[in-house]
């Protein structure tokens, strides 16, 4: 597949968007300006930018835990992200949700989760949708290589195989659920494998290779556009922190060698070089990338620290639609 | 052990149930590692055959502790955050709380399923749950809801000890929080009983968990505007405590029932019902309720939050108010 300019560019840009959101969100909760716990996607970028560039606002994903990357890389508003960290009521979710429950609707994100495996039935609902209207969209549930331990995503990958819907099934195999390696918690390398106990195609890509996942993903994308059914797509990657948190290295349940091996394949590094080696990009271009990114961050923060917080009001409110 | 958290009164008798009864394991997501409460912490490398990590299966976790309890073993199951336990709520209540029931006695589930539970730490949507009406609606499983370290130790050997499935909630806000001084050996105790915390003459105040805590603050400033308060700690949640709790309402005349989970189908109204039917003729006010607003999920913003739940202010108010009747 010949990767455009623009695309390089527009996976790059969704990266570097995803990159300098996360770091400083963890900045923010080091320093305790906003409440709560937050599972960061540094190192993971590659898989949200590579699926998310398939993608237009009318096609679904559903998210996970560790979300902002899947809602940054789908075209999220940092303001109204950063806000919802603060608990503020400019934030998505109004000051109700905080980072595991963003959703924008609009952009067909249908939320971040606190529970691990709600996404993909509700992915499958979506995909229900799409080919009873047949309206040619598709949904991605993303999920990790822990959540395909569940019941739930199970039973909607079988679903969806069953009902050929037009859904590819992420799996953002990062080899620990929480401080759990893949070997303790499944007999499986690779999550793919049970793609044929439900009867659809299961396929690796490098996850920490945007362009990798991007056509992987175009391809099981194109498969569930065109009536084929769904994809089960898994994304060899890894999370440069700590579960939770900012943390990356002198964590007892992996090794710090390891964490320097992934980190010599940094998507983001990766995808630089190749840029500039094929001279669609200089250096001075991609570094005025960051430069634009990180005055959106710093407006986005500012705008979600000075925002107005909840009326307690609006707690009792929107419990059921009354209109 | 001198002063003791909630945390180390937990581990504390975990280890000692496995160092006394090969039968006994720790099953659950991340408790090799401790788990991330770090409950579980250092009980892999003292006990490794007895601590086992799970894949993330919440149902399955449930469906192996009744499978073990059944052939002789005495599972001790973690769900992460009670809120992760709905996915097995199947196996709770459609298999492990009529096996005794449907076997006409004959076979039983010495099982226990260990949750960490509440809010007031930020937790938001999916992280600060009250779970405990869910559960205790059904007959068959047992629901434990302590406030002291020396309540979670006595009565979590119960548990493990109990022939019957139970449900242990664990407040998670309180895990740090609250220390208590304990020497020896967990008190004996059975499941089933409530304590009356604080006697007083006024009112009755009944509770649980982090709740009981808050109330128990309340009576101390109500005291000092000359209302007694009695404080009921109800402990077991499911089979209730019937006679303490009518009891005590027999003698004070009036009832306050205060817990954190939401107000409509809460135990709160289970208890209102029982003190209605049963200490009518003693009552000197309406029986009333301090709950958790009727919203879908704790918010997570911290004002929010605050609005939420009862504390010990809400509680101080509703007291006076119930006092003045
Ligand atoms: C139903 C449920 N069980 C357990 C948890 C606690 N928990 C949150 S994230 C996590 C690990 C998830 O691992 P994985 O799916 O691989 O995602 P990763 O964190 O690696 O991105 C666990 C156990 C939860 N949130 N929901
Ligand atoms: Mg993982």
């Amino acid at each position: 597949m010949d990767i455009s300019k623009e695309t390089l560019f527009d996976l790059h840009h969704r990266m570097v968007r995803i990159r300098i959101f996360e770091e400083e969100a963890g900045k923010l909760m080091e320093s305790a300006k906003i409440p709560g716990a937050l599972h960061l996607y540094v190192g993971e970028e590659a898989v949200a930018a590579g699926v998310m560039c398939n993608l237009s606002d009318q096609d679904q994903i559903t998210s996970t835990h560790r979300g902002h990357g899947h809602l940054v890389a789908k075209g999220g508003d940092f303001k109204k992200m950063y806000a919802e960290l603060y608990g503020r009521s400019t934030g998505y979710c109004g000051g109700k949700g905080g980072s595991m429950h963003i959703s924008d609707m609009d952009l067909g994100m249908l939320g971040a989760n606190g529970i691990v495996a709600g996404g993909p039935p509700i992915a499958m609902g979506a995909a229900f949708a799409n080919k009873y209207k047949g309206n040619g969209n598709v949904a991605v549930a993303f999920f990790g290589d822990g959540a395909s331990n569940e019941g739930a995503f199970h039973e909607a990958a079988n679903m969806a195989a069953t009902w050929k819907l037009p859904l590819v099934l992420c799996c953002e195999n990062n080899g620990y659920g929480e401080f759990t390696p893949q070997a303790n918690h499944q007999a499986i390398k690779d999550v793919a494998d049970r793609a044929v106990g439900y009867g659809m195609p299961g396929v690796v890509c490098d996850g920490m290779d945007a362009v990798a996942v991007y056509e992987a993903a175009h391809e099981a994308v194109a498969r569930a556009r065109r009536g084929e059914g769904p994809t089960l797509l898994e994304c060899k990657t890894y999370r440069f922190f700590d579960h939770v948190g900012i943390r990356g290295i002198g964590l007892s349940y992996r090794s710090d060698d390891e964490v320097m091996e992934w980190k010599k394949r940094d998507a983001i590094q990766a995808i630089e070089k190749r840029m500039i080696e094929v001279g669609v990009a200089t250096a001075e271009e991609l570094a005025a990338v960051h430069d634009r990114v990180k005055i959106e961050a710093a407006e986005a923060i500012a705008f979600g620290e000075a925002s107005p917080w909840p009326d307690e009001s609006t707690l009792l409110k929107d419990v059921y639609n009354n209109d | 052990m001198a002063v003791a958290t909630v945390i180390e009164a937990i581990r504390s008798t975990l280890d000692e149930a496995l160092e006394a009864d090969e039968r006994a394991f720790i099953l659950g997501e991340d408790v090799e590692a401790g788990g991330v409460f770090r409950v579980t912490e250092g009980l892999k490398a003292k006990h490794p055959a007895q601590v086992l990590d799970t894949p993330l299966a919440e149902s399955s976790i449930i469906g192996v502790a009744i499978g073990a309890a059944h052939y002789g073993l005495r599972p001790i199951a973690e769900i992460q955050f009670a809120d992760f336990i709905h996915a097995g709520f199947d196996q709770l209540c459609s298999e492990a709380s009529r096996w005794c029931y449907r076997t006409k006695g004959d076979s039983w589930l010495p099982m226990v399923v260990r949750a960490p539970w509440g809010g007031g730490v930020h937790g938001g949507q999916h992280h600060s749950q009250s779970i405990e009406a869910f559960y205790a609606h059904l007959p068959g499983i047992k629901v434990v809801a302590p406030a002291f370290p020396a309540d979670y130790r006595s009565l979590l050997k119960a548990a493990i000890a109990d022939p019957n499935p139970v449900l242990f909630l664990e407040h998670k806000r309180t895990y740090r929080l609250i220390k208590q001084e304990m020497i020896g050996a967990p008190a004996e105790t059975v499941l089933g009983r409530a304590r009356v915390t604080r006697q007083g003459r006024d009112l009755t105040i009944l509770a649980y968990g982090l709740m009981l805590i808050e109330s128990l603050a309340a009576a101390e400033t109500l005291a000092a505007e000359g209302i007694d308060c009695s404080v009921v700690d109800l402990l077991t949640l499911q089979p209730l405590d019937v006679e303490t709790i009518l009891e005590s309402v027999r003698t004070t005349g009036k009832a306050l029932i205060v817990h954190e989970d939401t107000l409509t189908g809460g135990l709160g109204g289970e208890i209102a019902a029982l003190i209605a039917e049963h200490a009518f003729e003693f009552l000197d006010a309406p029986v009333r309720r301090l709950a958790a607003p009727d919203i879908p999920a704790m918010p997570y913003h911290h004002a929010m939050e605050a609005f939420f739940m009862p504390d010990r202010d809400k509680i101080a108010k509703a007291a006076r108010d119930l006092a003045a009747y």
